[in-house]
Formats: structure tokens, C-alpha cells, sequence
């Protein structure tokens, strides 16, 4: 009965917080958080949202925005695209957000593409994309393919490996990157016969798609990895993966079954991070490889303060919904955490949250020194960042084996490389 | 209530309603009073009334529960969409004449099916023909082999996840899975400005109207009756000499069709369709609102998808974390407690306050048995 009552009185006291709202609002700036919270990529979009509250948190407790509080503004897109778009609008022309960190997928990017032009907001994006896109409305911390893709070729080839499979999840990111790394190996010298998993022409014979693909929840290797170890035989070869989410599951289980190992035929992925591991098993995975611009692994004083300090986070928050055990944090989330600091020094730098303004003031080249190392923003709404490569652990975690420093963000590639 | 005053009383309701949406919501629309973000949503809602108006035109007036309607509804909005597409022209990222996700296909010009939906009249009838041939084809397959109950569940079901499976695929040159977005004009007019928004909202109350006015027309003929005879006992309405298979063809065409206009008016609304707009789930749901609002009655369909949506819309801002307990907890409520759904409220709460007034008569005055 005390605790119903107690309850009430709550309510009561939040009922009457809602209605000062608006004096209230003077000390607070509001900041949504647009990510999917349920449905198909909750898996994965939970993470950037409990890291992106984290980062508000640490920002409050050390005075704000302009002296202003950061209150965020929490919707649920559902993996549903069209309810991305009326998030999008809710948030822009309701709550009048002065920026909105979300998306993973590329449909939902282009889904409130439209609505963040249209009323001139500022979405931060964190998830590797396809690039061929550069609106003034995006700030991309993403990593553009030759943020990921390339550098991985570059270290393969450093390996020695002269064959390269290409094979992907049927939709736009593994489409673009393949075309571009097919681009990208044809520029290096690598011979077209030696470039795996097939080519679509057109009737002039211009090759139009490149790789293997699948759609998605797929199950099914044992075709594919067949002709991935005869492919493989000569014993230089190597997979090039943009394999999305649950098909790695059977991919990785067929591919440890044909008797396929990193040392014979490594694979490197660039859907699969820290976080992912915590559904799928990595003992299929040891020594594979995967590339992004920051691992949980990175040995930096930085890093293990960013780290640590969001585990205690963890532990303290009343945040719904936020999953305490067995938590880590990877690349999607260090970029979502980077992409509030540089909003903040954008704003910081033009006085004001006016997004033209921030905009200009985030074209200036700010700086941040993250997690994974110095991040810089560029005219063309892109980051300058560190790219690692990892080898998997049993652990879920990576072992660094190499590291790039301070690479431009790209996101016209088609063409580029020739 | 003798059925002319029901009617009377009906057209009353529904001229009230029609005049309310189709006038005064966009007048305060004009005046700042209703935001163009209240008035977009209420759009969307009532595109989703019509796609459960045909669900309803199946399940609760014929006895057929097709899984497939979103398939219509969503090709209804791929044939606007093409149009939409074409009328993008040169301002998308690549800046060429023809769409972005083509020229990432490696294609330099049009693809020949592409070419006439530069045409709005094209697009606009082949948002009925399309959906339409669909349904003749696949309904005659299905109602002349008897297919009924669960299996024409089923198989409507599979009907849109096929559908659904072939869209997702790149080289059907219609998007793949990220399809169409981006739209900049419809008819000549900034589909985003506030006044075509406006435009498409009346336009879509007027086709909600419309419709309403029709079925509840339909209804009342004798093809309406067949249509519930066919619902009640099937086999009679076959012994009695009727062709159900050619009854049932017809509603499930019209049925498509009013779906596939309600697709055709919600993508312009949303600003994007894409395959997942056709997987069973989304069918799944129409059937909800149906049930929630009441089957077997037209504005029940109505009601459960205008309140089931703006609890949606409500409760992801409101209740990030939890509002998928609200909803299956309404859902709960609906089916244990309020089978004939929101629209039987007012009749059970007459038949519960004349039990209790009799109850009390009783007390007053025993009678001797």
C-alpha cells in the first residue's frame, strides 16, 4: 500500500515537473536519440543507445552544452522504416530537437534523409556505410569503405594473398563496397581471375556487380564455401565478407566444418564488432579477421578510462531498459560517444545551437581525442580516424595486428581507384 | 431501432465525420491550429483504415482471413512510387536524369518497364490494374480449387512473403531493400510542402469516405448478403444454386484494390516504401487493428486502425522501452474480454445496465415461481 502510494506521489511529482516544463526548459538543450529499440536491429541499436545516454551523463556532470543540460529525447524507430521517418518528424518539429544522434541500417538513413533536408536538422550517423552520399544534414562518423574496406585489402596484400573472394548480404552496403574494392584490387594489379565470387555485365560487357551475394537470414554455405576452397587451393587466397548479422552463424560454422581455417584461407568481416559476439559464438571465429576504427582491446589510457568509466555507468544508471551484464563497447558505439563530443565542440565553437551554425563551425576540422585515438571532422561532413585490424579471439575480443593512422573519410569511391 | 433510422442515423454520423476530415482538419490545418505533423500522421492513420477496411471486406464480412493484403497495399504504393521516382529527375545524389539506386546498378539509361511511369495518369491506373490482375489471378487459382479456412490463410501469407523475397532482390531494378525515397514532386507540386501534404490528406479522407459509403452500400445488396451467407455456412450458399467461387473473386479484387489505393495515398504521406512494407507481419497487424476495432462491422476497422496506430505513435516517444507491453497487453484485453471489439463497448454496457436494472427489479418485487 506505501510503496502504491509512494508510487502515486511520484507520478503525482512527475505530472508536476511535465507541466514547469517549460521553465524548465531554459537550463536543458533537447537532443534526440532515434535508434531502434525493438524489433529486428534492437540487437544491435540498444548498445548506441545506452552509450549515447552514458555520454550525456558524463557530459552533465561536467557543466553541459553552452552551460546547458543535455535532455535527451528517446524514441523507439522499431526496425520499422517508415516509423523512422515519423520519429524523424516528431523530433524535429515537436520537440524541436537541436540535434539527433541514430540509424544504423542504410534504409533508415534514407528514410529520414528526407525529413532531416526538409526542416534542416542534424542527424550524427555511427554505423560503416556504403558512402555515395553527402548531405549537409548528415554528419557521418560513420566508417566510408575506405575507412574499412580498403585498408583490409591493403593489409592482405601486405600478407602476400594474391586471391580475393568477394561475398556479401544482398542489399546496398555489400553491393558498393564490393564494386569499389573490384575497383580498388584491379588498381593494385590484382589479375580479374583471381578476384572470386562472380561478375554480373551488362550487354556491353561492362561488369555492373561484383561478388557473391545472399539475402538475408540466410542459411545455407555448403554450395558457397565449396567454391570458396577451391578458390582457395592454391593457398593465397583470402574472403572478403560483408555477411550481415545472423547469416555468420551458419557461414562460420560450415566454413570451420569444411576444414577451412584463418591460416588456409583467412576472412575478414565487417558487420562483426565486440558487441555482436554477444550473440553469436566466436570459437568459429578465432583468428579471423575483422576491421574497424576502434577495438575495446586498444591499449591506451583513453580507452581504459572510456571503458571502465562506462561500466560503473552501467552499474549506477536508472536508465530503463539498459542491460547491465556482459557488456563491451566497439566501434558503433565509440563513434555514436565521438559524434556527441564533436557535436558539443562544433556548438561550443559557434555559440549557438543554430544548426547552420554548428554546421560551419563542424566543417572547421575540430578535433577530439577518443577512445580510438584522434578523430578529426572534414568539409565534406566525414571524419579523418585511425582504421585496426584484429584478429578474433575466443573471447569475443580482437588482437590488434595493425593499425592505420588518421584516414580520410571517402564517400565518392565508385570510379575512383583507376 | 427499425433499420431506416440505423441508416439515417449512420449517414448522419458518416456525413459528420466527412466533413470534419475532409474540411475542418485541413482549415485548421491552414490556420496553425492542427501542426503538419499531427496532420501527416492522421493521414498515414487513415491509409492504414483503409487497408484494414479490405482486410475486414474479407475476414469479417466473407469469412476469408487473407494474410496478404499488405502485399497490395504495397504494390499500390511501388506503382505511385515509380512515378514519384521519375519525377525526382536530377536532383538526387548522383545528379543524373534517372534514379540513384540505377546508376549503382551500373545502368546509364532507363530500363524499358521504367519508361512509361514518367506518366502520372500511367502510374495512377496501374495502381489499380496491377494489384488487381494479382488478385484475379491468384484468386481464381485459389477460390476454383475450393481453397478455404486455414489454407487460404496460408497461402496469402506466402503469396506476400514471396512477394516481399523478390522485391528485396536488386536486380528486379526496384530499389532491393532500401526501395524508394526521397521524393521530391507529385504533380508539379513539393511533395514535402505543408499544402500538398494537406492535398493528400483530404485526398485520402475523401477515398476513406468514399469507400466506407460504398461497402456500407454493398452491404446491404443481395451480393452483400451472399457475401455473409458464404461466411456462415459456405456449403448452403452452394447447395442453394450460387457460385460462391465467383462471389468470393469479386470481393477479394475489390478488397485488393481498396488496399492498393490506400498504398498508393500512403507513400507520398511516409516518404518511403520499401519490401519489408510487405512481409506477413504487416498483414498480421492490419488483422489486429480489425480485431481490435471490431470485425464484421466497417467502422470497427476504421476505429482499431486509427487507435492501435496513434497508441503506436504515442507510446514509441512516450514509452520507448515499454510500449510493445502496451500494446499486447490491449491486444489481451481485446481478445479475452472483448471479442467483438471496440465497437461493441456501447452495446455491452446497454445489455449490462439492463441485466442490473432488471436485477434490481427483482430484488424490489420477488416474484413467486
Amino acid at each position: 500500500m506505501i510503496t502504491q502510494l509512494k508510487k502515486l506521489l511520484t507520478v503525482g511529482a512527475l505530472a508536476l515537473g511535465a507541466s514547469f516544463g517549460t521553465a524548465h526548459a531554459a537550463e536543458t538543450v533537447k537532443v534526440g536519440i532515434l535508434h531502434s529499440l525493438s524489433g529486428t536491429m534492437a540487437i544491435s541499436e540498444t548498445s548506441l543507445r545506452d552509450v549515447l545516454l552514458f555520454t550525456f551523463d558524463e557530459i552533465n556532470a561536467k557543466g553541459g552544452v553552452l552551460g546547458k543540460k543535455i535532455e535527451p529525447v528517446v524514441v523507439d524507430g522499431a526496425s520499422n522504416w517508415p516509423l523512422f521517418a515519423e520519429k524523424a518528424k516528431q523530433l524535429l518539429e515537436q520537440d524541436k530537437v537541436a540535434v539527433t544522434f541514430g540509424c544504423w541500417t542504410s534504409v533508415s538513413r534514407k528514410s529520414v534523409l528526407p525529413v532531416y533536408e526538409k526542416n534542416n536538422g542534424l542527424l550524427f550517423y555511427p554505423v560503416q556505410y556504403e558512402g555515395e552520399e553527402e548531405s549537409q544534414n548528415v554528419a557521418y562518423t560513420a566508417e566510408a569503405v575506405n575507412q574499412q574496406a580498403t585498408p583490409a585489402v591493403d593489409y592482405y596484400l601486405a600478407e602476400g594473398k594474391k586471391k580475393f573472394y568477394l561475398l556479401g548480404t544482398d542489399y546496398v552496403y555489400p553491393q558498393t563496397t564490393n564494386l569499389v574494392l573490384l575497383e580498388y584490387l584491379l588498381s593494385k594489379g590484382v589479375k580479374l581471375e583471381n578476384i572470386g565470387g562472380g561478375f554480373k555485365k551488362d550487354e556491353s560487357g561492362k561488369i555492373i556487380a561484383a561478388g557473391k551475394y545472399t539475402p538475408f537470414s540466410h542459411t545455407d554455405y555448403q554450395q558457397i564455401i565449396a567454391e570458396i576452397k577451391q578458390f582457395a587451393a592454391s593457398g593465397d587466397a583470402c574472403v572478403i565478407s560483408t555477411l550481415n548479422g545472423d547469416t555468420n552463424v551458419p557461414f562460420f560454422k560450415e566454413y570451420a566444418a569444411a576444414g577451412l581455417t584463418a591460416e588456409k584461407c583467412p576472412v575478414v568481416s565487417f558487420s562483426i564488432s565486440e558487441d555482436e559476439f554477444r550473440g553469436l559464438p566466436a570459437k568459429q571465429l578465432v583468428g579471423q579477421l575483422g576491421c574497424w576504427t576502434y577495438f575495446q582491446s586498444i591499449n591506451t589510457p583513453a580507452n581504459k578510462k572510456f571503458v571502465a568509466d562506462f561500466q560503473a555507468w552501467l552499474k549506477t544508471t536508472k536508465a530503463p531498459g539498459v542491460v547491465k551484464e556482459g557488456r563491451v563497447t566497439c566501434s558503433p558505439m565509440v563513434l555514436s560517444y565521438v559524434g556527441v563530443y564533436l557535436w558539443k565542440a562544433a556548438v561550443e565553437k559557434a555559440g549557438s545551437f543554430d544548426v547552420d551554425k554548428v554546421r560551419a563551425a563542424y566543417k572547421t576540422g575540430l578535433s577530439f581525442d577518443g577512445p580510438g585515438g584522434k578523430v578529426t571532422t572534414q568539409k565534406n561532413m566525414h571524419v579523418t580516424k585511425n582504421v585496426f585490424i584484429g584478429e578474433t579471439k575466443a573471447d569475443g575480443q580482437f588482437k590488434i595486428v595493425k593499425s592505420f593512422d588518421n584516414v580520410y573519410g571517402e564517400p565518392w569511391l565508385k570510379g575512383k581507384f583507376k | 431501432m427499425s433499420a431506416p433510422t440505423t441508416r439515417r442515423l449512420e449517414f448522419i454520423a458518416v456525413a459528420f465525420i466527412a466533413v470534419l476530415l475532409i474540411v475542418v482538419f485541413p482549415l485548421l490545418n491552414s490556420y496553425g491550429i492542427i501542426s503538419n505533423f499531427t496532420l501527416n500522421l492522421w493521414g498515414k492513420y487513415l491509409c492504414y483504415a483503409l487497408l484494414a477496411i479490405s482486410v475486414d471486406l474479407l475476414w469479417g464480412y466473407t469469412g476469408l482471413l487473407s494474410l496478404g493484403q499488405a502485399l497490395f497495399f504495397s504494390l499500390g504504393g511501388y506503382m505511385l512510387g515509380m512515378h514519384l521516382m521519375r519525377m525526382i529527375g536530377d536532383l538526387g545524389q548522383y545528379k543524373k536524369p534517372i534514379p540513384d539506386f540505377l546508376i549503382f546498378l551500373g545502368w546509364t539509361e532507363l530500363p524499358t518497364f521504367w519508361k512509361p511511369f514518367s506518366s502520372f495518369p500511367f502510374a495512377a491506373a496501374m495502381v489499380l490494374l496491377l494489384p488487381g490482375l494479382v488478385a484475379l489471378v491468384f484468386g481464381f487459382l485459389a477460390f476454383r480449387s475450393r481453397i478455404k479456412g486455414v489454407y487460404f490463410s496460408i497461402l496469402t501469407q506466402a503469396l506476400t512473403y514471396g512477394g516481399s523475397l523478390m522485391f528485396f532482390r536488386n536486380d528486379l531494378l526496384m530499389g532491393g531493400n532500401n526501395g524508394f525515397t526521397d521524393y521530391k514532386f507529385l504533380l508539379s507540386a513539393d511533395v514535402r510542402d505543408a499544402s500538398t501534404q494537406r492535398a493528400l490528406f483530404i485526398a485520402t479522407a475523401l477515398t476513406l469516405v468514399l469507400v466506407y459509403l460504398s461497402c456500407s452500400w454493398l452491404s446491404r445488396t443481395k451480393l452483400g448478403l451472399i457475401q455473409r451467407a458464404i461466411r456462415d455456412g459456405e456449403n448452403r450458399v452452394l447447395f442453394s444454386g450460387y457460385a460462391a467461387a465467383g462471389f468470393k473473386l469479386f470481393i477479394f479484387v475489390v478488397a485488393a484494390l481498396i488496399a492498393s489505393v490506400g498504398g498508393a495515398l500512403y507513400v507520398p504521406q511516409v516518404g518511403i516504401i520499401n519490401p519489408s512494407e510487405m512481409t506477413p507481419d504487416k498483414s498480421l497487424e492490419a488483422v489486429v487493428w480489425v480485431a481490435v476495432g471490431g470485425r464484421g462491422t466497417l467502422v470497427g476497422p476504421v476505429i482499431g486502425a486509427i487507435v492501435v496506430n496513434a497508441l503506436k505513435s504515442w507510446a514509441t516517444r512516450a514509452y520507448p522501452d515499454l510500449w510493445l507491453f502496451f500494446l499486447g497487453g490491449m491486444f489481451i484485453v481485446v481478445v479475452l474480454l472483448l471479442p467483438g471489439g471496440i465497437v461493441s463497448i456501447p452495446g455491452r454496457l446497454k445489455t449490462w445496465w439492463a441485466h442490473r436494472t432488471a436485477a434490481s427489479a427483482e430484488t424490489a418485487t420477488p416474484v413467486a415461481s
